[in-house]
């Protein structure tokens, strides 16, 4: 792709962001709307600044708990997916339950979750693996199973080890499923911790980007709800991003769903 | 020297061809109730080129995964007069084979394909680029050991899948219509050379073809199939002596074992269509 092609890409979408948030500034301030009823870009920037220190602190801990859940997801979702592949009595045993935790929604039981786990801290990384470890575990699981019959019989024929048909094959193999499943994990663990926090509500020491959206709710700082907000979107977007170049890295050269044809 | 007993299969075999494989009265039945083979006995020997021919569906692809121990038959045997293993349990005897798809690990380079079988068996890759840059020469493809599968052709990648099979120097080559998706040109090129290999090498080859004209150049054993399931239904030995040319393909010899060979299969096609009626 030479330049002119990225740029074809890359600038219509930034050019709609900028024509709304313009059009954004300008209602507000042509209609005269109250920054407490709907702040303008230009309010939301300012309390942005003035906030800055706590609202990065609180940005901080948002992401501290969606990485660490993030990274637990995937280190216990591989594991569980390969002790799943491994034996498909332990897999039919505990898959039902997995499906559970898949389906009970994370609002209804994080408030049993914060007041049985002391620290809230870990209750919230508690809650955010919950929600993001069931993509990672079923997408790797059924990698881990579609093993093309051909390439299987090619290491049979050449006596593969078990271990080197996993190392080199179902691995492999696994690799565009696992990538699909850290996708939406990455976005549910982010999910996670803000609804957990929410039902936390602690403030303190260890308040995140959520607590300062409710506490700027009550104070009736919408401005400064609405910064928080944007701090958030970043990050969902920022993760996106990350998650999206990793899976660029581990499959561009070969698979198929990251190949432009050219016919 | 004692003559041995001839076979039920093999009529007039070089005395001195040791027996490698013997495969008797075996039936397989899939999960499906699909009866793909029933009551095949078939006793190749080393150094035989063997073509299996047959209409298709009839089980020509189920027989050679069975040679290959890719699966076992629902009733019969399959022995090898040699052991699998040699004492300490390292598999003895390599088997290459060339599966009806050309089956490349899309995330590994052509190199990387062919070197596969090397690397399962514990050769470093330094120590095997010479062999397998020499077998991608064979096959016409060593300006794409960097390419990955998804840059080749289908014939392109049928001969790195080829060449994947030669490079352990196999004992047993046995090919699934291997030069099926490749053109006149480089069929009868890659042709010559496998049989260059088969003469070099003490290579035993069993090879499943479509082509009546391919088996009779290819091979000194053709061995027809019925419709499904599956059974022998003629066994026939090609004697024209190895090397053969564009001399044999003109032959009279040649053009009477066409004849009788297509007259065979034409018979395994009618028993088809009475199947199917
Ligand atoms: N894994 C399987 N499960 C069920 N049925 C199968 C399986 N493999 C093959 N069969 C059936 O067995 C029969 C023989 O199949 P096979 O692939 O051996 O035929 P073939 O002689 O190689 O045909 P072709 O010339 O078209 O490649 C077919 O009817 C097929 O449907
Ligand atoms: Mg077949």
């Amino acid at each position: 792709m030479n330049l002119r092609q990225r740029l074809l890409i890359v600038l219509p979408p930034i050019a709609v962001g900028i024509m709304i948030v313009i059009a954004w500034e300008l209602l507000c301030r042509a209609y005269e709307v109250p920054s407490y009823l709907f702040p303008a870009p230009s309010a939301v920037v300012r309390s942005l600044v003035e906030n800055a220190s706590d609202l990065l602190f609180a940005l901080w801990m948002t992401v501290r708990v969606t990485l660490i859940a993030l990274a637990l997801s995937i280190v216990l979702g591989t594991l569980v997916a390969f002790i799943f592949v491994q034996s498909p009595i332990i897999e039919r045993s505990f898959f039902p339950y997995a499906i559970i935790l898949q389906v009970t929604p994370i609002v209804a039981v994080a408030p049993l979750i914060i007041i049985l786990v002391k620290n809230t801290q870990v209750a919230l990384i508690f809650c955010a693996t919950i929600i993001a470890i069931f993509p990672i575990i079923s997408n790797t699981t059924i990698g881990l199973r579609t093993i093309d019959r051909g390439h299987r019989n090619l290491f049979l024929i050449n006596h593969a080890s078990r271990w080197q048909s996993l190392c080199y094959l179902q691995i492999p193999s696994a690799l565009p499923f696992f990538f699909a499943g850290l996708r939406v994990a990455s976005g549910l663990s982010l999910i996670g911790a803000v609804v957990a926090e929410f039902v936390a509500g602690t403030g303190g020491r260890s308040a995140g980007l959520a607590f300062e959206i409710l506490q700027a709710g009550y104070q009736l700082e919408i401005p400064r709800m609405f910064a928080a907000l944007f701090l958030i979107t970043m990050t969902g977007i920022a993760l996106f991003l990350v998650v999206a170049g990793l899976t660029h890295l581990a499959l561009a050269t070969w698979h198929d769903s990251m190949i432009k044809r050219e016919t | 020297m004692i003559q041995p007993p001839a076979s039920l299969s093999s009529s007039d075999r070089p005395s001195a061809a040791k027996l490698l494989l013997r495969i008797d009265q075996v039936k397989k039945t899939f999960n499906n109730d699909v009866t793909a083979l029933s009551d095949v006995s078939l006793d190749i020997h080393a150094g035989e080129f063997v073509s299996l021919l047959g209409p298709s569906g009839c089980g020509k692809s189920t027989l050679l995964a069975l040679i290959g121990g890719l699966g076992s038959p629902t009733e019969g045997t399959i022995d090898w007069q040699q052991s699998m293993y040699d004492a300490e349990g390292h598999p003895e005897r390599a088997i290459g084979f060339v599966f009806q798809e050309p089956t490349l690990l899309p995330w590994r380079t052509v190199f990387e394909n062919v070197y596969l079988p090397l690397k399962l068996a514990g050769v470093s890759r330094a120590a095997a680029r010479d062999q397998v840059m020499d077998g991608l020469r064979q096959v016409g493809l060593s300006a794409f050991a960097d390419a990955y599968p998804r840059q080749l052709s289908g014939g392109m990648k049928m001969r790195t899948s080829i060449a994947r099979a030669l490079i352990r120097k196999p004992q047993i080559l046995l090919m699934d219509e291997p030069f099926a998706a490749l053109d006149e040109i480089t069929r009868t090129k890659l042709s010559l050379e496998l049989l260059e290999v088969f003469a070099k090498t003490k290579l035993t080859v069993v090879f499943v073809t479509h082509s009546v004209y391919e088996s009779v150049f290819l091979s000194n054993r053709i061995v027809v199939m019925t419709a499904r399931p599956g059974r022998i239904l003629a066994d026939y030995p090609i004697d024209a002596p190895y090397p053969r040319d564009d001399e044999y393909r003109t032959s009279v010899q040649y053009n009477e074992y066409c004849r009788k060979v297509s007259g065979a299969l034409k018979e395994a096609l009618r028993s088809a269509d009475t199947i199917d009626a």
